[in-house]
């Protein structure tokens, strides 16, 4: 079990605040991943929960019990830390064992689990070795199998895979996707890469600043975005967002188009403009495309093998019911 | 760089320092192992010819060799217990935020920066006197006997001098080694259920175990030949004659140059039991 709420939960270093009151509930099984850009205070969220921080006023419950004031170890929870913090001067098996040692579990129990955790990580043929031998992708599972031999109620990671390279990284996670679908535990994801959040949430936590943006769904939070904020946030590339004569037209202060929305027209067209970049990814081709009386280029998604060149002319229409409308505050107009 | 041309003007260039350092190193071995061979009194005769082994001989079956063989021992061990054990509790103490951080660090530091010879004396003179000294009258202010530092727990005084001297020593390179160690590392283990006494213990130790390492080979090094601590404060009396000490009176006090030099060749010979005893101990601590 792991349902994990808070209720008003703020933090502050000194006079700054980082976290201003703020309530979540975590359903028990549930992925959720906070994502923000870098300083919104998700690791900070991550580690008022650990109980790695105190929190300055507010209540952390976990499974309805007052959690506020347990220290980290009595919470139940496992974390996955950035830089994996593995011992270094112990072998795999004693780093995996270790939280088990800590609890006094007997001897034939932690052995049990520890080869439960290496069949299920491929670490068998690693666990008497030293994580200074191992590669980032080993020493990941390692961190891994260190926090699932607790049998917490609820995963905790920081930023688990911005160590690792990029192939490593689709490759994990896969897998921590896979383990929370065979766990069924709470799984607590922090990232600040959006594509992450996307492939892998359940629930996905946008921050900004320490504030609550958005909760929600990936897919609603890529069609039904509450702000200009999370709109720009979710979705890879980036939505074209304009303001001006273009937004007027549709009564609203901001509008917004994502790449794979807007088509490429013969002539005529909402906008027309020279195409500059273009990025091709072999199944997708992203334009930049440079339109008169706006600073900033807009992206369309095209086929993988449109012929267009730098510096051609194209009209773009957007798909009309995919134009997201937004005030003056930034907020979406229904 | 390392063509054949640049290999070898390096190789020049650094000849002299190489030749410097070899003669610094060689020419008293030598001569040390030339003397301990011969039968050399300054005052009664000069040099009267070679000697055999009869300096080896005589120096080890004296019976104030292994005696001063044990002080010697007792020291070194001694401080290095104390300076250890002390340096890792201030290194921990001194890497929490704290007031004034900066010269409390100095202050901590600063018994390295004072004479051998001055710190021996101001501990004998201002601490250590029966009468004046600031532990008698701590000793008569609870109502008890002083103690007679220097003659009821001679090697005990001297362990205490010394280790005082070398405590900033070892605090200084145990506070950098722990301020090395990842944050990361304390709290994952916080998290997983260890309490502040096995955190120490499974985690902060470890991580130490290479700095200790070197405290341990560096003072050890340099606690053998100690030498003005014993000359100011008991003159090798009460049984703090150690090693160097018993050379330097054979060979001063007694002006017998061949058996001061084969107590020299005893002292290189026992130095280097004692580092390799050690390399084989902690070395393994100093790869990986």
């Amino acid at each position: 079990m792991g349902r994990i709420t808070l209720e008003k939960v703020q933090k502050k270093f000194g006079e700054t605040e980082v976290i201003p009151p703020l309530d979540l509930t975590i359903e028990d099984g549930e992925f959720v991943v906070f994502v923000g850009p870098s300083g919104c205070g998700k690791s900070t969220l991550l580690r008022l929960i650990a109980g790695l921080e105190d929190v300055s006023s507010g209540e952390i419950r976990i499974d309805g019990q007052p959690a506020t004031d347990l220290p980290p170890a009595k919470r139940g929870l496992a974390m996955v830390f950035q830089s994996y913090a593995l011992y270094p001067h112990m072998t795999v098996r004693k780093n995996i064992a270790f939280p088990m040692k800590m609890a006094g579990m007997d001897q034939a129990e932690q052995d049990r689990r520890i080869k439960k955790a290496a069949d299920a990580l491929n670490l068998t043929d690693y666990l008497d070795r030293r994580p200074g031998q191992l590669s980032g992708g080993q020493r990941q599972r390692v961190a891994i199998g260190r926090a699932i031999v607790r049998e917490p109620a609820a995963f905790l990671f920081d930023e688990p895979l911005s160590n690792l390279d990029a192939a490593l990284r689709v490759g994990m996670r896969l897998e921590i996707s896979e383990l929370h679908s065979r766990l069924e535990t709470t799984m607590i994801y922090v990232t600040h890469d959006q594509v992450e959040a996307m492939t892998m949430a359940d629930k996905i936590v946008v921050l900004r600043a320490g504030n609550i943006e958005q909760v929600g769904s990936p897919l609603e939070l890529y069609r039904e975005p509450r702000n200009v904020f999370v709109a720009g946030f979710i979705g890879s590339p980036k939505m074209n967002l304009m303001s001006g004569p273009a937004a007027q037209a549709h009564g609203a202060h901001t509008i917004g188009i994502r790449p794979e929305h807007l088509d490429v027209v013969e002539s005529g067209g909402t906008f027309s403009g020279k195409v500059g970049v273009s990025e091709h990814l072999g199944s997708d081709t992203f334009f930049h495309v440079h339109v008169d009386a706006m600073e900033e280029p807009m992206t369309v998604r095209a086929g993988g093998e449109v012929g267009l060149r730098h510096g051609d002319m194209i009209h773009l229409e957007p798909q009309a019911d995919k134009i997201h409308r937004f005030d003056e505050k930034g907020l979406r107009i229904a | 760089m390392a063509t054949q041309h640049s290999r070898s003007a390096a190789r020049l260039m650094m000849a002299p320092a190489v030749f410097v350092l070899l003669v610094w190193m060689l020419v008293p071995l030598g001569m040390t192992l030339w003397f301990s061979f011969r039968q050399y009194l300054p005052l009664r005769g000069g040099d009267l010819g070679f000697a055999g082994w009869d300096n080896y001989v005589r120096f080890v079956t004296s019976s104030s060799f292994w005696p001063s063989i044990y002080s010697t021992l007792i020291i070194v061990g001694g401080v290095l217990v104390i300076t250890i054990f002390f340096g890792i509790l201030l290194a921990m103490l001194l890497d929490q935020p704290m007031f004034g951080q900066g010269i409390v660090r100095i202050l901590v530091i600063a018994p390295f920066f004072v004479m051998p010879t001055v710190s021996a004396l101001v501990w004998k003179n201002m601490f250590m006197d029966p009468t004046n000294g600031l532990l008698a009258h701590l000793w008569r202010f609870f109502g008890a006997d002083p103690v007679v530092w220097l003659s009821d727990v001679p090697l005990f005084s001297i362990v205490l001098i010394v280790s005082w001297q070398w405590l900033p020593f070892a605090t200084l390179i145990l506070l950098t080694a722990i301020q090395s160690l990842d944050s990361d590392q304390l709290e994952a283990a916080e998290m997983d259920g260890a309490p502040h006494l096995k955190r120490f213990w499974y985690i902060i130790l470890p991580h130490l175990s290479r700095a200790i390492t070197i405290v341990l080979l560096i003072q050890t090094i340099f606690l053998l030949s100690i030498f003005a601590e014993i000359f100011v404060t008991t003159g090798g009396a009460f049984g703090t004659r150690t090693l160097t000490y018993l050379i330097f009176q054979r060979v001063l006090e007694s002006q017998n140059i061949g058996l001061g030099s084969a107590g020299g060749v005893y002292a290189i010979i026992l130095a280097n039991i004692v580092a390799i005893f050690l390399m084989r101990i902690v070395g393994k601590n100093l790869d990986t």
